[in-house]
């Protein structure tokens, strides 16, 4: 059975490694159908999912810890290669590799007809298989690996079409902020390591002795995590890399924001929730940056025009949400809306990716419109996942991002409540302004005349996340409305507070949440859905620039950095480490210069010399013999 | 019967000629006549020991450097003619393309 868990992270490397054989082979030998690729490249998701589902199954109440072999030792440092299932990581690892899957099949479609099928779908394999590993792993070094991992693959992919510049520099620039953050990991690692690692370094034994470390560094140990978390949650500030990253093809976004990568950062301050919990300060500092990326992020997408860039800026302000749940200690809820928010984004992504498709790889939603017409599926479930987001129910995202907003209220953090309350209404005005332009709204001019038919590929994965952003929040239930709020039961393990307000309060914020939905989406009716967009329409402003932040960050640091690198280029290196090796090496030429001076090719001269030398000999030897 | 100083005297002198020849003359076959003279020059005090000694080692050995002479005579003209057709000129000091080039650094 614990065989089984490494099983689920080696077949998408081994997915992986065959796509790549396979593709070299494609580009070397002969060519190969693309079928063989999307062979393997589907099946192996597949089967960790089965294989997790499994597990699932017939040991969700155990803890499962399989342990391959030994990876580092180091005097009395050991470091396993070794994976452990329980009820936080079997949680994420089903849903991981479900939509993982889900969006590979979409994926087969989309990527149909481009050179790189096999290179695109090694990569993807990789990314999920980094991912899993990332979830599955019983230690921080490990988990660590899989964290670089999916660093790597997001970095591939983004710059996928890497013929144009700018997908190059998205890709640069979400790898070396994602560097940033990592450095924080590092940090907060190594020094929990100094404290306890002598005592076993996986999550079991780090959890037992968390008490040897003096409570002054607990902090600083929680807070630097967290700078890893900010990273590859895309926090501010170092949301920056996210927008930028929507250069990949659609799948990509997809995968990043739904079911790998962002949520990482979620799921580690949840593992490290034994940490967390002893650090409260650290963990109202997490809300707060959760709030104010939330509100942040919305704030710009209301006024951006690039349909992936809104939704990368709407996962940017959903991540805001799930750390505020979980740095209040509201694990579960936290998790809870990852888990929807998975579904929902996933099926945004891809009925995105279908519009982009549709219109030939138009991605402004000025330049659209009446959408509705030219695919039904993809018409509905962009609205099913639409309303989702928005939080109405009995979709999804009312269940959970309900559930966070009640534990921020019930416990007392009016502030950051009220923040993602506002910020709750602005998702559903800039998602229904983004709806209503692209499906309802008079048709733009630049909109192409007939739109590409989908292939089966594309919609079906659709329909099933579809149905997932409908049913997912129901097992996420609470009492009050009849559920039996599955996913708390589950995480129980975390020891969530579990405040009771009275069913009066309960259901006025339920009725207060639904009530900004829908004023959000009444703004949006109003201002969108009658508009037509043969008037091409103008934004600008402050917002449009999102803020200018990427201006701000460019003056300060990577302005500043590159004049100290040039400063060191032309001084240091030029002046000193050149100017030291060069006089050496001059020196010796000079010396060599004095000795050339002999070597003149005067044949008088040598001639000379000899005799002179020869002189000197004779001298010397008529003064020896005497 | 002349005492042995005398001899080598004379050879003295003629290995000086030569060596003064060979330094300070630029023409080539004046070079060339200045080493013949101080070969024989050797050959002489070897042919002098030798009658000194009653040995006749020096004189196999200045017949042989004759011979060896004459066969340097040969490759040393047949060089000296080519070298002309090259420089068009007998002057021993345009003879150094071996020599150290000196560049720029």
């Amino acid at each position: 059975m614990s065989a089984l868990l490494i099983w689920i992270v080696a077949l998408p490397f081994a997915g992986s490694l065959m796509l790549s054989i396979l593709y070299l082979y494609h580009l070397k030998v002969k060519k190969v159908e693309e079928i063989y690729f999307s062979l393997i490249a589907l099946l192996t998701p597949l089967i960790s999912f089965l294989l997790t589902f499994w597990i699932f199954l017939k040991a969700s109440d155990k803890k499962i810890t399989f342990t391959a072999f030994k990876w580092l030792k180091v005097a009395n440092f050991d470091i396993d290669i070794s994976f452990l299932s329980d009820h936080l990581s079997l949680f994420m690892a089903l849903f991981v590799s479900f939509i993982g899957w889900l969006i590979h099949i979409y994926a087969a479609g989309y990527m149909k007809g481009d050179e790189g099928y096999g290179k695109f779908f090694a990569y993807f394999n990789l990314f999920l298989g980094m991912m899993l590993l990332l979830v599955l792993a019983n230690n921080p070094i490990l988990m660590f690996f899989g964290w670089e991992g999916v660093g790597l693959c997001s970095y591939l992919l983004i710059s996928y079409y890497f013929s144009d510049a700018q997908n190059v520099v998205a890709g640069n620039k979400a790898f070396i902020v994602n560097r940033v953050g990592d450095f924080g990991f590092i940090i907060g690692l190594s020094t929990l390591f100094i404290y306890i690692g002598s005592k076993g370094f996986d999550y079991a034994s780090l959890q037992a002795h968390i008490g040897l470390v003096p409570s002054s560094m607990l902090s600083f140990i929680a807070f630097f995590l967290f700078v890893g978390a900010i990273g590859k949650s895309a926090q501010i500030p170092l949301y920056i890399w996210l927008p930028d990253a929507m250069a990949g093809p659609t799948p990509v976004s997809a995968l990043i924001h739904a079911a790998t990568m962002v949520t990482a950062g979620v799921y580690m301050v949840a593992r490290f929730h034994f940490l967390y919990s002893l650090t409260p300060n650290v963990g109202e500092f997490i809300a707060v940056i959760g709030a104010l990326s939330s509100l942040f992020a919305a704030i710009i997408a209301t006024r951006q025009r690039d349909i992936k860039k809104i939704l990368a800026y709407s996962t940017i302000s959903q991540l805001g949400y799930m750390f505020v749940a979980v740095g209040l200690g509201f694990y579960a809820s936290g998790l809870f809306h990852v888990f929807t928010h998975a579904f929902f984004k996933a099926l945004l992504f891809m009925g995105a990716g279908a519009v982009i498709l549709q219109l030939h790889h138009e991605q402004d939603i000025f330049h659209m419109g009446e959408m509705k017409e030219a695919s039904k599926i993809v018409y509905w479930t962009f609205l099913v996942a639409t309303l989702a987001i928005s939080g109405i129910f009995p979709f999804a995202g009312f269940f959970s991002k309900d559930e966070i907003l009640f534990g921020a209220f019930a416990s007392g953090h009016y502030t950051i409540w009220a923040v993602e309350l506002f910020t709750a209404g602005l998702t559903s005005y800039y998602m229904f302004r983004l709806f209503f332009t692209v499906f309802i709204a008079k048709k733009s001019s630049k909109r192409v005349e007939k739109p590409l038919i989908l292939s089966p590929f594309v919609t079906y994965p659709l329909v099933v996340l579809a149905i997932g952003s409908v049913v997912a929040g129901f097992i996420g239930a609470p009492k009050i409305l009849g559920g039996s709020n599955a996913i708390a039961h589950w995480f129980s393990f975390f020891g969530d507070e579990d405040i009771e307000l009275s069913y009066t309060i309960e259901f006025g914020l339920m009725i207060l949440n639904t009530v900004v939905a829908l004023a959000g989406i009444y703004i949006a009716y109003k201002k969108f859905a009658g508009i037509n967009l043969q008037n091409e329409a103008k934004i600008d402003g402050l917002i449009y620039h999102k803020f200018y932040i990427d201006e701000i960050y460019d003056a300060l640091i990577v302005k500043n950095i590159q004049r100290l690198s040039w400063l060191i280029y032309a001084v240091f290196d030029k002046k000193f480490i050149d100017g030291t090796v060069m006089m050496i090496a001059k020196s010796f030429y000079h010396l060599g210069e004095l000795v050339a001076v002999l070597q003149n090719g005067n044949v008088r001269f040598y001639a000379f010399s000899m005799l002179f030398g020869a002189s000197l000999f004779f001298i010397y030897l008529m003064q020896v013999m005497g | 019967m002349m005492s042995i100083y005398s001899v080598l005297i004379v050879a003295i002198a003629l290995f000086s000629i030569g060596i003064v020849g060979v330094i300070s003359r630029k023409n080539i076959f004046i070079v060339y006549m200045s080493l013949e003279l101080m070969l024989n020059a050797v050959n002489l005090m070897f042919v002098a020991f030798s009658r000194y000694f009653h040995s006749l080692d020096g004189q196999i050995i200045s017949m042989m450097v004759i011979a060896l002479s004459a066969a340097e005579a040969a490759l040393f003209l047949s060089l000296v003619v080519l070298l002309y057709k090259r420089k068009g000129s007998l002057n021993v000091d345009i003879f150094n393309s071996l020599a150290q080039k000196r560049d720029n650094l």
